[in-house]
């Protein structure tokens, strides 16, 4: 899937809608110019950055419009030669486990989400950033952001957007149930006023990651975590069994046996919550913010209300889930210094301005977000910045795969859930899994 | 994990050679391993090596994203695994599918095999035609299936005049049923062609002379078809049963091993793929194996076959 120099000057003369001839005689020999592989998921598209391979694949254009601006400004320095990786985040993660543990030359950039960038830094997958370094590059970018892609006290990857969650809702059903939406609200909030309406609460609880994201969203809200000490790896300590995950475990149980649960909750992921929130019955509804462009909440887009995240308790402040994709560096590629330049350039201010724009992903720096032209295309990335300063990243272990797959199966379905023994029994589970004693 | 069965090589004719060497049975022997040693050795190369590496692996605690953390922990792997509830849920999952299959498919495999066996007209194409399933990839033939029973996309639901909304994916019977059906469906073409190979060597005038004695058809076919078909049978079986018990592909399509529907193999493959613990996931590779090579022996012994006996004759 290699799209060579010519044919990315072709692209770009077609975004940039340059005259015809610069195309002609594009294709400039790279010589000495070092050729960086970049393993990108795949992402939101926009049609003008359309790119096409030799055998005329079209790529996306988000990530891969980034690698030709960046090819192009570094005046030879480097040329980033995009790659794909699968669809699925577990499949982008195996792809790349697989190639890094065969010290896999070809590759020197990732886009790595979150949730595995501790386990490719433990690995010693990712080539350790010099410590100046790392406070260049987590220069104005959001805590959250910086947080996510921190191991064991170093900036390992670079973050190249967030995302976070927040509450839809629909303003109909929540003034019909005298909710006041402009003060933080709860979970038994709103699953109350679900209730009362007949309408319900969608939220992903399917048996996969996404609902680890919900689970340790709910445990950080009550102020608590699901493990401390990530970096001892499989002997980090576990902390589900405690009033926090007990606080997480009655807001699921509460909402998996009520009437406000959508009926296929236990099965919903990000695409199936959307569906049940446009539906007549749908209330409210947590997740991404990509849901705004989603075509499903187009008809009501004027009933369309968004606020923080619930709270878990009636005391502490929300933690959202935080999201999105870190580039981090490969420490087997021939050409780290060019792969730094590359992963700075990839991910400056001008570059996520650009990024947002294309894709409709969040930037991860905080400046991007005072550009006038992003608060108009955006309304509500005021918001967006607040959640994702205030976001609570899944924990940043090694292991994190496991524990998460051991959690999501020992809390599923949501309406087995039980406050008094899930949190204990999960715990054990996930404790028994990383010491090798039993099977996922 | 290759197939186990391995055809042992005839016996030599005895007598009858009257050689120069010493001992005619050691110049035979010798000739043998001349004929047969780089077999064995490619074998020895790509089947024994991975095998005692997966043995060596299986006795550590081994993560490949953790490495500092790798520990030789003995057999504990093998104790984990074999008190494991999940375990044996696989397993009885995969005995499950393997007698449901198996059953079916000699049933079906055996009318199909009649009808090639019998039929007159368009002889070949309708051999080809019963043949085009087993030609399918499984992958392919697993994804066809999913659609097809897929509430958005299928039709089945539509054909069956079900409720629209139904998943069978949505529980273990529904999901098994699927995974049970679509590889009865890929495989019964494979039982049938080796059973036709059966029955084209049932003597013709065995069943006339059963026929001029008065047997009934009932009779005909279970006293002499059949009997005289014993060795193909087996061959089926153990075939299709070894195949059936290390099933993957299609649970893996369907449901991603959800709903309680993962064979052993697809423990394995959570093991060593996705969660990278080269140890347990060796272990239970290991296991895998030995309890192929349980079923294949047990299979032999109920048939009271020898192998090396079912070339014609």
């Amino acid at each position: 899937m290699g799209i060579r120099a010519r044919r990315r000057v072709a692209a770009i003369a077609a975004v940039a809608g340059a005259a015809a001839g610069l195309a002609a005689c594009g294709g400039e020999s790279s010589g000495d110019t070092p050729t960086l592989n970049w393993y990108i998921n795949p992402d939101v598209s926009n049609l003008e950055a359309y790119v096409t391979d030799e055998d005329g694949n079209q790529a996306p254009g988000g990530q891969a419009y980034l690698a030709l601006k960046c090819s192009e400004e570094s005046n030879g320095a480097y040329d980033i030669t995009v790659r794909l990786l699968p669809n699925d985040a577990s499949q982008q993660r195996e792809q790349l486990v697989r190639r890094l543990a065969a010290e896999d030359e070809s590759i020197d950039l990732m886009s790595l989400d979150p949730a595995f960038t501790a386990e490719f830094a433990n690995a010693g997958f990712l080539q350790p950033i010099p410590k100046e370094q790392q406070t260049q590059l987590s220069e104005g970018m959001l805590d959250g952001a910086v947080e996510a892609a921190t191991y064991d006290d170093n900036l390992v990857a670079v973050p190249l957007w967030s995302n976070t969650q927040i509450l839809w809702f629909k303003k109909s059903v929540a003034e019909k149930a005298g909710l006041d939406m402009t003060k933080p609200v709860t979970w038994d909030q709103i699953i109350d006023a679900a209730e009362q309406t007949q309408t319900t609460v969608s939220v992903q609880a399917k048996r996969y990651e996404g609902y680890s994201v919900w689970i340790n969203a709910l445990i950080s809200g009550a102020g608590g975590q699901i493990l401390e000490d990530p970096q001892d790896g499989k002997d980090a300590k576990i902390t589900i069994d405690t009033p926090e995950g007990k606080a997480a475990a009655e807001v699921v149980s509460k909402l998996g046996n009520s009437s406000a649960a959508p009926p296929a909750l236990s099965n919903a992921d990000e695409g199936g919550t959307v569906a049940s929130f446009s539906a007549a019955d749908g209330g409210f509804l947590v997740n991404w913010t990509y849901v705004y462009s989603d075509p499903n909440v187009a008809p009501f887009k004027d009933d369309l209300g968004w606020v923080r995240y619930p709270q878990t308790t009636d005391d502490d402040e929300s933690r959202p889930p935080y999201g999105g994709i870190n580039i981090g560096v490969s420490n087997y590629g021939k050409h780290t210094d060019a792969a730094y330049e590359a992963a700075a350039c990839l991910t400056s201010a001008e570059s996520q301005k650009t990024y947002a724009q294309s894709s409709g992903n969040q930037p991860a720096r905080s400046a991007v977000y005072d550009d006038p032209e992003m608060k108009e295309a955006f309304p509500m990335s005021a918001l967006w910045r607040e959640s994702i300063d205030a976001a609570a990243p899944r924990p940043l272990t090694p292991y994190w795969s496991d524990i998460s797959t051991a959690l999501y199966s020992s809390w599923h379905p949501p309406s087995s859930v039980d406050p008094d023994t899930t949190p204990e029994e999960s715990q054990q589970y996930i404790e028994d899994v990383l010491q090798g004693k039993a099977l996922l | 994990m290759a197939s186990t069965t391995t055809l042992e090589p005839t016996k030599a004719a005895p007598g009858g050679r009257r050689a120069k060497a010493r001992s005619p049975e050691s110049a035979e022997n010798r000739l043998g391993w001349k004929l047969a040693g780089p077999a064995v050795a490619v074998m020895l190369l790509v089947t024994a090596w991975p095998m005692l590496r997966a043995l060596y692996l299986s006795t550590f605690s081994y993560r490949l994203t953790d490495p500092d953390n790798r520990e030789f922990v003995g057999i504990s792997n093998y104790g984990v695994v074999l008190s494991d509830s999940l375990w044996w849920r696989a397993v009885g999952v995969a005995v499950f599918i393997m007698v449901v299959t198996v059953a079916v498919e000699l049933v079906i495999g055996f009318a199909f095999a009649m009808v090639m066996n019998n039929i007159l007209v368009a002889r070949g194409l309708v051999r080809a035609s019963i043949l085009v399933p087993y030609g399918i990839i499984t992958v392919v033939s697993a994804y066809a299936w999913l659609y097809a029973f897929q509430p958005t996309t299928g039709f089945v639901n539509q054909w069956l005049h079900l409720d629209p909304g139904t998943n069978l994916f949505d529980d273990f019977w529904g999901s098994i049923f699927v995974i049970c059906l679509a590889e009865i469906w890929k495989t019964t073409p494979f039982v049938s062609l080796l059973l036709l190979a059966g029955l084209s060597q049932v003597p013709n005038d065995a069943i006339e002379a059963a026929t001029v004695d008065g047997a009934t058809w009932t009779q005909r076919l279970t006293k002499v078809i059949l009997p005289s078909m014993r060795a193909a049978i087996m061959v089926a079986v153990l075939f299709r049963a070894l195949d059936a018990y290390r099933i993957f592909d299609s649970p893996f399509i369907m449901t991603g091993f959800a709903n309680g529907t993962a064979p052993p193999s697809g423990l394995v493959y959570n093991a060593m793929i996705q969660r990278v613990e080269l140890g347990l996931g060796s272990a239970m590779s290991v296991l895998l194996f030995l309890s192929v090579l349980i079923i294949a022996f047990g299979l032999m012994k109920l048939f009271r076959v020898d192998l090396s006996q079912v070339r014609g004759d």
